[in-house]
């Protein structure tokens, strides 16, 4: 079993964002960054199913600038044999983002390729999916089980009002959602021999971009609510705010 | 600006709710540029609901009927939109599970950007503009998309309009395409629960609550608004196992936009307000007057939630009396 899981360095989600100079991307000053949460599952997954199969390799692939390398060694520090790092600058389209990846994974050999769901920072959702239609690889997206047995991968995911399964043949590209599993923390001795794994450096540049940041803004403020009173004393108060002022009862 | 194709999301025979928003969106966006608006509906059959769509602000319904429609059928729907992709400025689908599923598949197919998650669209300079909520809601982005962009429209952001216009429908033949993700069925959860994204009022419990069994105070007020609620809930609790992922709301769970949104025993962190700061109004019941959610409430009420849930459960219940 061979799997590759692809990684994205973002601000923790505790991270308080403010807008940098630019006016398109964010003030990274001060803020903390982690591997995208989703990302934790895909990990988690990788290294459990490659732990199960006894033989086989992971390997932790992200696009990106020189900081990411941190992150990279985060995922060998849970388990991870070995990272790829893609040196370069994301482009803000996800699909020549996609394109860089699907070339480095192409003739890899996986039998497996896992993304998070999304990225915590741009929301963009669409990596890995495009990753599979890139590869003409079978793809389902936020799946929160995966049963991998004799070539065959069965998943479930949530839709509106419901739980969808589906079920392909490897190689298969699959996005993780909170509720596959419970990542794993790195101990200290993941943390020690995280240093001494491979991590390769390939120097990657991404092609035309169709797409254009014009603007990031903060959302506009709430106007300041009231304190309609204390203890259950105040929910008259309450009801004929919601009935009379919000109109919401 | 060109034409405009709606890409409808079906289910067991019938059109999902949400198609005529999606239909709304579109249809204001050619309105501006003299564009028409196609929508595709895939099927085995008939599809219940088609015949609402020409009202709804389709000029023109595409119906491309094929057994492999029966379940969701991504590889399917990509091919047959890629057949006819050429003859649009864009290509819009609803940002539901399965719109967020098909879009960047679409967009990678055609060479052609996707735009996740749109709450608005427009064409200042005759390319597509959208606006997206990033970093769940603390960041608001504004993308320009080249190309014949993938526009996934979030729900709820055009409510649906009556045009009154009848909607020829023709038939789109499905090309052949190669199945490689088979989808069996959609098992209805255990609990028929309202979806917090969904819902038109959120009761969402936190760590005030003290212990995963008074989560049940949370869905006695919730049925109180009689089938309109939903109960949600903040990561904290969610980690520590009182209650399913699904409910979930903030940066790591869902981001909700309800009518009203109770927020009970919560802080307010802002991984949790990133998530639910859209909502129309906001209530808060906490302990600590100084907690964070009442920065971002309508109204507050600072006490002891075991004994002001009770009393508002009882007086929803009173007011929505016939």
């Amino acid at each position: 079993m061979k799997i590759a899981i692809c990684l994205r360095r973002v601000p923790d989600t505790t991270a308080k964002i403010a807008i940098g100079p630019s006016g398109v991307a964010i003030d990274e000053a001060g803020v903390k960054f982690v591997p995208n949460p989703y990302d934790e599952y895909a990990l988690e997954a990788a290294i459990a199913l490659r732990e199960a199969a006894g033989t086989g390799e992971t390997v932790v692939v992200a696009f990106g600038a020189d900081p990411v390398q941190e992150t990279l060694r985060t995922a060998l520090a849970m388990g991870v044999d070995r990272a790829v790092h893609l040196q370069g600058a994301p482009s803000p389209d996800g699909l020549a983002n996609a394109r860089v990846l699907a070339d480095h994974l192409r003739d890899g050999g996986y039998d497996l390729i896992l993304f998070g769901k999304l990225a915590v920072d741009d929301y963009g959702q669409q990596t890995g999916a495009m990753v599979a239609e890139l590869l003409g690889l079978p793809c389902a997206t936020a799946i929160t089980t995966l049963a991998v047995e004799a070539g065959v991968a069965k998943v479930t995911r949530e839709v509106e009002g419901g739980v969808e399964s589906a079920h392909c043949a490897l190689p298969a590209v699959f996005t993780c959602d909170k509720g596959l599993n419970t990542p794993r923390l790195p101990g200290l001795k993941g943390i020690m021999s995280a240093k001494k794994k491979p991590l390769d450096v390939v120097p990657t540049v991404a092609g035309a971009s169709q797409v254009t940041v014009v603007a990031l803004a903060l959302p506009p403020e709430r106007a300041a609510g009231r304190i309609v009173g204390e203890g259950a004393a105040a929910v008259p108060a309450l009801i004929a705010a919601l009935t009379n002022d919000a109109k919401v009862l | 600006m060109a034409d405009l194709l709606c890409v409808i999301e079906q289910r067991g025979g019938g059109i999902r709710k949400g198609a005529h928003e999606l239909l709304a969106a579109a249809r204001q966006l050619a309105d501006a540029s003299g564009g028409r608006v196609d929508a595709l509906v895939c099927g085995t059959g008939p599809v219940t609901g088609v015949d609402s769509l020409g009202s709804a602000g389709a000029d023109r319904v595409l119906t491309a009927t094929h057994d492999g429609f029966a379940h969701y059928s991504p590889d399917a729907i990509v091919a047959t939109v890629q057949s006819v992709s050429g003859q649009y400025a864009a290509v819009l689908v609803a940002a539901t599970a399965t719109g967020k599923d098909l879009a960047p598949r679409i967009a990678a197919a055609i060479g052609a950007p996707c735009g996740m998650d749109v709450t608005a669209v427009s064409a200042p300079n005759g390319a597509i503009r959208v606006v997206r909520p990033v970093y769940a809601g603390k960041a608001i982005q504004t993308l320009d998309l080249a190309g014949t962009p993938v526009i996934a429209v979030r729900p709820g952001a055009y409510p649906a309009v009556a045009s009154g216009q009848a909607g020829a429908v023709e038939s789109l033949a499905v090309p052949a395409f190669t199945s490689r993700l088979a989808v069996t069925g959609i098992a209805a959860p255990a609990k028929a629960a309202l979806d917090v994204a969904e819902a038109r009022v959120v009761i969402a419990g936190g760590r005030g609550l003290g212990e995963p069994q008074h989560f049940a105070m949370l869905e006695d007020l919730a049925a109180a608004f009689g089938g309109e609620a939903a109960v949600g809930a903040s990561r904290a609790v969610v980690d520590a196992g009182w209650i399913e992922h699904g409910a979930q709301v903030g940066q790591t769970g869902k981001t909700v936009a309800p009518e009203l949104y109770i927020a009970i025993g919560v802080s307010g962190a802002i991984q949790h307000l990133a998530g639910m700061r859209t909502a129309r109004t906001i209530v808060a019941i906490n302990r600590d007057k100084d907690a964070p959610i009442f920065k971002v409430a309508d109204f507050g009420i600072v006490g002891d939630l075991f004994e002001v849930v009770p009393a508002l459960t009882s007086a929803i219940r009173a007011a929505k009396a016939p």
